[in-house]
């Protein structure tokens, strides 16, 4: 059952407070204070090594793969701390869903690449539900009519704009509740740019989506809110308007005009 | 503020708000004429004034397609946005004053050669303060300066005033000799355009205000009657 269902819009969902990280000797993230809302797309915006994509690499835990990686301050998604000893990541990162800059689909056929969550999830019982599974999937990441036909071909045989979706279509297959997106469309033309923002615009109906991306436009787009980090501190967050028409910080307003020192 | 990592945008920056102020300039300079044309009866002045607004026009089409053009290609965000939109904004409201100042001088001309004529001392006066407030207006934005912006906005109150003074004497003197019908009919029109660029130089405070800020001047715009007929 998908828990936003009950959570009303614009609610915290994840809840971050006093947030540090460190690699090793060095601080990648300092005292950051943000909440994403349930059921809205979040934007991090900032220079390379601000941080953004740290913070949205704790959300589900992908630093626990970095060695030296240690994370203090408290982070919660619905009120859980993300870091408790007893939370089982591989039930978080269902949970919370990642897709990367660079399409990633497994080797395998179209299917089994919407299908591998769904089984070792064990999400269906049988092969009709697991069909079910995959078709509605396909179909959320807007790609069932391009590949209805083509199921059992290779993921890799499709273009880079349709393997980003597919995906996308991976990665709600098991039904998470925040979708974490990684500079999804750096490696994508405009016209398949356009399709993966149509696409989050659709998926945040159902989903809590958090975006880093490199691209002010792109932000402007698909955000309801935008934050931006600076040097491992979050300078501000607001309303994606407020952030790229009127900017109360010096430094918000120097990047998002390219006045970067 | 620093400059931009691209060079070339702050140079182009630069060149809209040159052309704003080479426009603004202009539409000062034409307004004086214009008053002086009124005050001195001087058919040739004029006659320039009337020649003069065309070169307005050109700045301000101009400034619409090259605000257009960095918008198209710079997509510009927060205060540059904002500079390039109140461009355009405040390139419209000075190609109005020019029309009016334009408008002052045909008016000019038809005085010149009426029959009778009508004191011209109470419109001349109403002119002097509202080209004080376009020259403070336009310096204001020039010195990007809030404060300056904000005390033009609340003088137009004192225009307004001033506007309704005027267009009791105007009536006044039509009652008493119904000669000067005409001539103070032409000065009234006049009275009410340079009322009407009060309204314009507010206008562009209000858009100032926006772009330096972000946001509108505080409170209820300062109004008061202009119909000419306080009850």
């Amino acid at each position: 059952m998908n828990m936003n269902a009950v959570l009303p819009q614009g609610s915290s969902k994840i809840s971050a407070k006093a947030l540090d990280v460190h690699y090793s000797e060095k601080q990648a993230l300092f005292g950051v204070d943000l909440d994403i809302r349930a059921g809205e797309v979040t934007a991090l915006i900032g220079p390379s090594g601000c941080g953004k994509s740290t913070f949205l690499r704790c959300i589900n835990r992908m630093n626990d793969l970095v060695d030296g990686a240690r994370v203090s301050g408290s982070l919660t998604l619905d009120g859980t701390d993300i870091y408790d000893r007893i939370i089982d990541v591989v039930q978080l990162r269902a949970r919370v869903g990642m897709v990367f800059q660079k399409p990633n689909p497994f080797p395998k056929s179209i299917y089994d690449n919407v299908a591998y969550g769904p089984r070792i999830h064990g999400l269906a019982q049988d092969q009709a539900e697991l069909d079910e599974i995959v078709m509605t999937s396909l179909e959320k990441a807007g790609l069932l009519n391009e590949v209805k036909d083509r199921l059992q071909e290779s993921g890799t045989s499709l273009s880079g704009g349709q393997q980003q979706r597919l995906c996308i279509a991976r990665a709600i297959a098991v039904e998470p509740e925040v979708i974490l997106m990684d500079e999804p469309c750096s490696a994508l033309d405009p016209i398949a740019t356009a399709k993966v923002e149509e696409l989050i615009d659709e998926l945040r109906e159902n989903f809590t989506i958090v975006i880093v991306t490199h691209s002010m436009q792109q932000a402007a787009r698909v955000s309801q809110r935008t934050a931006f980090f600076h040097l491992g501190k979050l300078i501000e967050v607001g309303d994606t308007e407020q952030i790229f028409t009127n900017p109360q910080q010096p430094l918000t307003q120097g990047y998002i005009t390219g006045r970067f020192g | 503020m620093s400059d931009h990592t691209v060079k070339s945008y702050d140079e182009e920056l630069a060149h809209l708000t040159s052309i704003l102020a080479r426009m603004g300039g202009m539409a000062e300079a034409q307004f004086a004429a214009g008053i002086q044309a009124l005050s001195k009866r001087d058919d040739d002045l004029a006659q320039r004034v009337i020649d003069g607004d065309s070169r307005i026009d050109e700045l301000d089409q101009e400034i619409q397609t090259f605000a257009v053009r960095l918008l198209a290609l710079r997509q510009p965000m927060a205060s540059d946005l904002r500079q390039i939109v109140s461009a355009l904004n405040i390139s419209g409201e000075i190609e109005r004053i020019g029309d009016y100042a334009a408008n002052l001088g045909k008016r000019c001309l038809i005085l010149n050669h009426l029959p009778v004529t009508a004191p011209v001392a109470g419109v001349v006066r109403l002119a002097e303060l509202v080209r004080s407030l376009v020259k403070d207006i336009l310096d204001a934005y020039l010195e990007q300066d809030v404060e300056k912006a904000i005390r033009v906005w609340s003088r137009d109150e004192e225009v307004d005033e001033m506007y309704n003074g005027v267009f009791r004497e105007l009536i006044d003197q039509m009652t008493e000799d119904s000669g000067t019908i005409t001539a103070s009919t032409h000065l009234l029109f006049i009275a009410k355009n340079v009322e009407r660029i009060g309204d314009h130089a507010t206008n562009i405070a209000e858009t100032l205000h926006f772009q330096i800020l972000g946001t509108q001047p505080k409170g209820a715009r300062p109004k008061g009657n202009t119909v000419g007929a306080p009850e």
